[in-house]
């Protein structure tokens, strides 16, 4: 089985792999491994968002 | 009074069980504690970012010959049992060619972190540094 994902794609799944991974080990209670679960992942998908615009910018 | 019973008895004998366990199998450390919900998803997300790089084609470190490689190799061995049966089925690539195989071999070095990740917090649940 091969597996291509888009660029964008990528980012999302690393995101939310990584985001569950984090709130569960970063916080104690279910609602807020929730809120921080959610907020890493925004700040991942966010951030890669914003830094492809800022380097689209830079290269033209 | 009960709960600090229990972590005194918890924290005087062999304290690295959920540890070692989470190691080698990701969420195995919680299954022991009986947080199942948690163990699950941690499975969940490290065994499929795992799964995922293997099918991306990403690498997976054999040896050891630089310190970059040295680095990818603790990583990958962070997966525990997920990187001895890639291993032992010739999984992964021997070098990135592709795009696509580049991210791979970043979810697989990125799981076994996470993975050891979990593994502390498994640890730390036991001893009952956390709740």
């Amino acid at each position: 089985m091969i597996f291509r994902p888009s660029h964008f794609t990528a980012v999302l799944l690393f995101a939310l792999f990584t985001s569950v991974v984090f709130a569960i080990t970063q916080r104690s209670t279910p609602q807020r491994m929730f809120r921080y679960g959610a907020a890493c992942f925004g700040i991942f998908a966010g951030s890669a968002i914003v830094l492809s615009w800022l380097m689209y910018f830079l290269a033209r | 009074m009960a709960t600090s019973t229990s972590k005194t008895a918890a924290s005087s004998g062999f304290q690295y069980g959920p540890l070692l366990a989470g190691w080698i199998l990701p969420g195995a450390g919680h299954f022991m504690q009986r947080k199942w919900i948690r163990g699950a998803l941690l499975l969940l997300a490290i065994g499929g970012m795992f799964v995922l790089g293997i099918a991306m084609q990403g690498k997976l470190y054999t040896s050891a010959q630089s310190i970059l490689d040295m680095l990818g190799f603790a990583g990958d061995l962070g997966s525990g049992i997920f990187y001895l049966i890639s291993r032992q089925l010739g999984l992964g690539a021997d070098s990135v060619q592709t795009t696509t195989a580049d991210y791979g071999k970043c979810f697989i070095v990125v799981a076994g972190l996470l993975n050891v990740i979990a593994a502390v917090d498994a640890h730390n649940l036991y001893t009952g540094r956390k709740q």
